[in-house]
């Protein structure tokens, strides 16, 4: 499983880490990261809402191994 | 071929005597009926008013094809060309809702550091003791108290003076214009005084700022890369969000809440429910005017083939509201899962300020509520003009005990 944010596309609404906080954090500039692999799988759910709910698509969670 | 799809004059605003919370009725028939709807404006304009959950998103999401230059667009029920003939000036400097990309995006950048998830809730230490200062105030008063001068407006005005570093002391006279351009009670040539004023009043303290910087946002964005100019239209924008916004929210939230007190109760008792009632506050609440957007291109949108230039108005209320997105939509259900709703707007441009809101409200609902446990109305709460930007009540008499 991957999470990735795209920082160009990123508004820093903090969606991301208001919705799944267990795996997005924003930076210094409010921009989403995840920046934590061992945390994705366990919270897959709540990083797919938050991919879904981010404002601008910036988030892309792929589930392939 | 574009379908069939309903046709109204301008932008249905009048909401029903007594329904401070519902969307304008007319409003609410027309999405029930479709998704998208022609309008036409007063100044004769052809444009659409977006009013389904899916398309709204749609809109909003899609800043390429969807501009929001003001200079481009037409207002749904004011002839501006009347005033400016076809040369619409373009928004303020600093003015980001009036942006597209990349002016929008360099300058929200240098913003965003400022307003994330956990530099708000490093504030909400500091927001309680606001919000408990105030309620001691008010028991100390007495009632009857209009929550609205009381607790509604007074927590986010000085939580915003703080973060931006305005002096909380001045806040009668930037509070009077943020009312007149917002309220909708005051006339255009008002609006465009106070307007003036609020712009002038923070070039000035910008300037100041700049001059001899303090420990606050302001003065810290002047090391930014913006110009004296963005920096205080930036400053008035802020300080114009941050003031109104979350104070119409907790004052027609209460209202809501003391006209349901099971609901009530939720707020009141549940710690863990409160964020996720907050959010559905805000989905069923939804204060904000509808949302302008013009096509910069030829667009098919909802069955329709839309030319470039139109003006699209995007009814959030009434989109938060649409049943293929939320079941029972017209019931507050302080329980649901209201994540999702478009009351920050959606895309690039989804409000700034939000997670500032969420702290606010997360601390000062249930905080009202368990000061005073048996809140009530005690008079007639009085809703702002059916024109105005953000819906809010002007006024609203509560009292407690015997």
């Amino acid at each position: 499983m991957r999470v990735t944010v795209d920082r160009d596309r990123c508004a820093g609404s903090g969606m991301c880490a208001l919705t799944a906080p267990e795996v997005f954090e924003q930076d210094g500039e409010g921009l989403g990261t995840a920046p934590d692999p061992s945390s994705w799988a366990e919270h897959a759910e709540a990083a797919a809402e938050a991919a879904g709910l981010c404002p601008v698509g910036a988030i892309t969670v792929s589930t392939g191994h | 071929m574009s379908e069939t799809i309903p046709t109204v004059a301008g932008m249905p605003a009048e909401r029903a005597p007594g329904c401070p919370f519902s969307p304008p009725p007319e409003l609410s028939r027309l999405a029930e009926e479709s998704p998208i709807v022609r309008s036409v404006f007063t100044d004769g304009h052809e444009g659409y008013l977006v009013t389904g959950y899916a398309l709204a998103r749609e809109v909003l999401a899609d800043n390429r094809r969807f501009s929001s230059r003001q200079e481009l667009m037409h207002h749904p029920t004011i002839d501006f060309r009347e005033q400016f003939g076809d040369e619409i000036p373009p928004g303020l400097a600093g003015d980001l809702t009036a942006l597209d990309e990349p002016e929008h995006g360099r300058l929200r950048r240098m913003l965003t550091g400022r307003f994330t998830v956990r530099r708000m809730r490093m504030l909400t230490e500091r927001i309680e003791e606001v919000t408990a200062v105030h309620l001691d105030l008010m028991a100390e008063q007495g009632p009857p108290v209009d929550l609205v001068t009381a607790f509604a407006q007074p927590i986010p005005t000085m939580l915003i003076c703080e973060l931006l570093g305005v002096p909380y002391d001045e806040r009668d006279m930037f509070r009077g214009h943020v009312e007149n351009v917002f309220g909708g009670d005051a006339s255009m040539e008002e609006r465009m005084a106070s307007f003036s004023a609020l712009g002038e009043y923070n070039a000035a303290l910008v300037a100041a700022k700049r001059a001899n910087p303090t420990d606050d946002l302001l003065s810290d964005l002047t090391d930014s890369e913006m110009t004296p100019e963005e920096h205080g239209g930036i400053a008035t924008l802020l300080l114009a969000a941050g003031l109104d916004t979350t104070a119409s929210m907790l004052a027609l939230g209460v209202l809501a809440l003391l006209e349901r007190p099971e609901q009530a109760a939720i707020m009141r008792d549940d710690p863990e429910a409160v964020p996720g009632a907050v959010e559905e506050l805000m989905r069923y609440l939804s204060i904000a005017s509808p949302i302008p957007r013009v096509t910069l291109e030829e667009v098919e949108l909802g069955g329709q083939v839309i030319p470039a230039g139109t003006t699209l108005m995007v009814a959030v209320n009434v989109a938060n509201r649409d049943d293929a997105r939320f079941a029972d939509p017209g019931a507050l259900d302080l329980r649901r899962h209201a994540a999702g709703h478009l009351a920050f707007g959606h895309g690039v441009h989804q409000c700034l300020g939000q997670q500032l809101a969420r702290v606010e409200m997360r601390v000062a609902f249930p905080a009202l509520l368990r000061r005073f446990p048996d809140l009530r109305l005690a008079g007639e709460a009085v809703t702002r003009a059916s024109d105005a930007s953000i819906h809010g009540l002007t006024s609203m008499p509560v009292a407690w005990g015997e």
